[in-house]
């Protein structure tokens, strides 16, 4: 494995990061967001 | 070092997981399902429809990527597919399995949750379908497979009416109905000029089986069967005027597309079909949806 690689494979892994923290964060925001419908806040 | 050691090397992109999902097929899921919660009676929350057709995109696209796991031999083998995630060895075949297995059960909980469990249990009835009764029993065991299969991809609008109702009544059967005859022709124009491709994997479509001229006369016929199931709707009365006229015309314009198909000699009408066919469903769907959200419409 050359050093491009390592360097590739880590920005691959930083892109895959972020795409589970903005799920997650999409995830959380959802469930307060229906929870406060459910409850009928709107 | 090739393009695919190096890939495996490097890992697999967030963009890679995406293309798991098939997104090109997920857009016509997610607007059918979409055109079911729209013509569907009562009313649903606007939060809560976005919730209902983000689950339905999800729990479609999860089926996709288990559905590239399972075929993951064959697809390598396809021109067609031979680029996809998997069997480019840009995804592990593992990561894939859960990243589809995952998502298909968050879909179907969180539209169980937050929308009703009703929507919930068919999102859950048509992933299932599509992964044990279409991807692993029939696909590559027989001619009729997109058939019998065909219906997993016909679910969504019953899924969108069943988000908003809570059950499922004579209309979203009808919508239902409709996907499934359109099914065979769409895919058997498909299967028609990539017939080299199947036939090399082994997977037994129906003109690979059967030959080309069978598989015209049965695209004719679930054509013609297409046309009466798609003015159903106005039958019913969740369509208006405007629907049925259109549905008619695209109808005669479909089964002028199969009769061509039938004449024809080489791949120019089936492939002409095939593009069709997707214009076909996405029209009608949105003829649907146009009368309904039209001042003064059903």
């Amino acid at each position: 494995m050359t050093m491009d690689d390592i360097e590739e494979r880590r920005r691959r892994l930083r892109g895959r990061n972020w795409a589970v923290f903005a799920a997650l964060i999409g995830l959380v925001a959802l469930f307060y967001l229906v929870t406060i419908v459910r409850m009928g806040g709107f | 070092m090739t393009d695919i050691t190096v890939q495996k090397v490097t890992g697999a992109t967030a963009g890679d997981f995406i293309e798991l999902l098939k997104p090109r097929v997920m857009s016509l899921v997610v607007f059918t399902g979409f055109a079911g919660m729209v013509v569907a009676p009562g009313h649903l929350h606007p939060l809560l429809a976005c919730v209902a057709v983000l689950c339905i995109a999800v729990g479609a696209g999860a089926s996709g990527a288990i559905n590239m796991w399972y075929d993951r031999d064959i697809d390598a083998v396809m021109a067609r597919t031979a680029r996809r995630p998997i069997p480019s060895g840009r995804v592990a075949p593992d990561e894939a399995l859960a990243f589809g297995v995952i998502l298909a059960v968050a879909a179907v909980v969180v539209m169980g949750l937050a929308v009703n469990w009703a929507a919930a249990a068919i999102l859950a009835l048509a992933t299932l379908f599509y992964v044990f009764v279409y991807t692993i029993w029939l696909k590559r065991r027989t001619p009729q497979n997109i058939v019998i299969g065909g219906a997993a991809g016909a679910f969504p609008p019953m899924i969108g009416w069943a988000a908003v109702t809570g059950g499922v009544d004579l209309p979203s059967v009808l919508l239902f109905l409709l996907i499934f005859l359109w099914t065979p022709p769409h895919f058997w124009a498909l299967a028609l000029f990539r017939s080299g491709d199947y036939a090399r994997a082994g997977v037994p479509m129906l003109p690979v089986v059967e030959g080309p001229e069978t598989t015209k006369r049965q695209m004719l016929l679930y054509t013609l069967l297409l046309v009466p199931v798609a003015a159903a709707p106005w039958w019913v009365g969740i369509a208006g005027p405007l629907y049925l006229a259109g549905s008619l015309v695209l109808g005669a314009m479909f089964v002028w597309c199969a009769v061509r198909v039938l004449r024809g000699a080489d791949d120019k009408p089936a492939k002409q079909m095939f593009g069709f066919s997707i214009l076909y469903l996405f029209l009608l769907f949105a003829l649907l949806v146009g009368e309904h959200v039209m001042p003064g419409g059903v």
